[in-house]
């Protein structure tokens, strides 16, 4: 028609989303997940009350508590895998860079894929070799190109300091490898989709001082590309390697600070006794 | 027994020679059943080869059966006929069974599934010449003859159930933590089960297959109104044909001594296809654990 030709203006996308990814802004603190007042419900018993936080881009937080407070519940809503169980029911909102997870329609599979997920135990699938074990989130996304995987496969195994132990062996099976070599596989697994963010459910509780020493260099590493929300029960290791550390106790967050003050000075008494080592 | 001999701190020389005894005893007597368990076996081996081990030659497996009276020839359609129809019963009853079981294991419901699976265990208790019936019944009676397909079938409806339980069971035995591992990488859930969950169970679902069709393989009862057997080769499956069962049963009703030899070796041949099976189930399942 005529008026598409001589108006294209009027007839293009509606401004305000032509303006949209411009607006969350480059400034280095810019908010990754933007959270206000969630709450979460397994059946009847609530474990998340009024939760507001917002965590930092290109940031290494830390979720401590004692168990049972809620951070591994709240780190699972982030990319909603705590959905997996029945009877779960949330409210308030949850952003990630602007959008929200929950709205309707969106499918948690495509959350997932931009949020990713290691877990406590390293779980490399059983049936697959380390080759396979990386490219699998990208295969069973339907990526064939074959020029693509390898580089993925090689960038993934580097940036999870795993390419130099592999890489004449890529054929053997993922779980041939060592506890702390099959957590980092797992971690290149969950890079290899090219997440936003990557969510790590106390990674390092299962491995030995040396393993977990390599895994902590390795989150430094990782803060520069992802924004990382790690959950720990070990104090030190979120001291040693966070930015911000958020203290949750019985569902509710108690505070949320940079880790150093949070360690060091912090504003609530409860906080005070739980770093101190007086309780959890 | 008195009840103070129980709290004497330690019992005496006697008590001790008399538990000794005891212990020696009842070990034997278990020791004894569970030798009782494994006679018939080594039995039904021994009477087996004795009587059957004679008629086996290459005859046996080549030649179709002699008119009445005369000596000499095999079982070859019947071998032939076994492995069409477990072919069969395999086509029917490992995706069926198999896509029962995941439902089972992955998506039913709570009630659902306890429905399924008490529906499954009493089939699986049905006496088999009853599926037998049935199937002569459905297709049959209103085919008006004996079938290849029939016989498949019976034998096809009785994995169903067996292969379903035994799919549910290994694949519940695939750690939850590769489900979540596939669902966090943004996996479509029915992907995470065909590439992950499943191929992790492979080796447990095979196995429960094979067990299936080893039992459906010496099935005669089912066989008996839809196979129906014969004395030839069969090339169209919508008529009967043999099956090893069958022509076991037919010789060894007959008044014919080489009949009864001939049934003798192939009931040793049923056998030993029963006892290769049971090996290559060994095998599978002794090899590397699942996690």
């Amino acid at each position: 028609m005529p008026e598409n030709s001589t108006l294209p203006i009027e007839s293009g996308p509606a401004p305000a989303e032509a303006i949209k990814p411009q607006s969350p802004g480059q400034t280095a603190d810019a908010p990754a997940f933007d959270v206000s007042n969630f709450s979460l419900w397994y059946g009847t018993r609530q474990a998340l009350h009024d939760v507001t936080i917002q965590i930092s881009k290109n940031r290494v937080t830390a979720i401590i508590g004692p168990s049972g407070c809620g951070k591994s519940t709240f780190l699972r809503a982030l990319n909603r895998m705590h959905e997996v169980m029945p009877g779960t029911r949330m409210q308030g909102s949850l952003k990630l860079f602007g959008e929200d997870l929950y709205r309707p329609g969106l499918d948690a599979a495509e959350v997932r894929r931009r949020v990713g997920m290691v877990f406590q135990k390293s779980n490399p699938f059983p049936t697959m070799s380390i080759r396979e074990n990386v490219l699998v989130g990208l295969k069973l996304n339907g990526i064939r190109d074959r020029a693509l995987l390898q580089e993925r496969l090689e960038g993934s195994l580097r940036m999870s300091a795993l390419w130099d132990e592999v890489k004449d062996h890529l054929n053997r099976p993922g779980v041939s490898l060592s506890g702390g070599q099959q957590q980092r596989l797992c971690i290149a697994r969950a890079l290899a989709v090219e997440p936003d963010v990557l969510l790590m459910d106390e990674p390092c509780s299962a491995l030995d001082p040396l393993a977990t020493a390599r895994i902590e260099e390795l989150i430094q590493q990782l803060r520069l590309r992802y924004t990382v929300v790690i959950v720990t029960h070990n104090m030190q290791q979120a001291a040693r390697c966070s930015d911000r550390t958020a203290f949750f106790y019985l569902g509710r967050l108690i505070e949320y600070a940079d880790t150093r003050v949070l360690f060091t000075s912090p504003a609530n008494p409860q906080t005070e006794a739980y770093v101190s080592g007086r309780f959890g | 027994m008195s009840a103070d001999s129980y709290n004497q701190a330690r019992p005496s020389i006697s008590q001790q020679a008399r538990r000794r005894w005891v212990s020696r005893i009842v070990t034997a007597l278990m020791g004894l059943s569970a030798l009782l368990v494994m006679t018939p076996l080594f039995l039904v081996l021994y009477f087996l080869i004795r009587e059957g081990a004679s008629a086996l030659d290459w005859h046996f497996f080549t030649q179709l059966p002699k008119p009445t009276g005369e000596v000499g020839g095999g079982m070859a359609n019947a071998i032939v006929g076994t492995l069409v129809l477990l072919g069969m019963a395999a086509a029917i009853g490992v995706p069926i069974g198999v896509m029962g079981g995941v439902y089972l294991a992955e998506y039913g419901g709570e009630r659902t599934n306890d429905v399924i699976r008490f529906t499954a265990d009493v089939l699986n208790g049905i006496p088999s010449i009853v599926w037998g019936m049935v199937v002569y019944a459905m297709l049959v009676v209103p085919f008006k003859t004996f079938s290849a397909y029939a016989g498949g079938v019976a034998l096809g409806l009785m994995m169903v159930p067996m292969v379903m339980r035994t799919t549910e069971e290994v694949m519940l035995l695939v750690p939850q933590s590769y489900r979540e591992a596939g669902l966090a990488l943004g996996i479509a859930r029915w992907k995470i089960i065909t590439v992950i969950v499943i191929r992790t169970a492979m080796r447990g679902i095979v196995t429960g297959v094979l067990i299936a069709l080893a039992r459906v393989a010496g099935e005669t009862a089912p066989l008996l109104f839809t196979a129906l057997g014969n004395n030839f080769w069969s090339h169209n499956l919508s008529e009967p044909i043999s099956a090893l069962p069958l022509q076991i049963f037919s010789y060894a009703i007959s008044p014919y001594d080489d009949w009864h030899r001939q049934a003798w070796a192939g009931a040793l041949v049923l056998m030993l296809l029963i006892l290769v099976t049971n090996l290559v189930v060994r095998m599978l399942s002794r090899g590397r654990p699942q996690s």
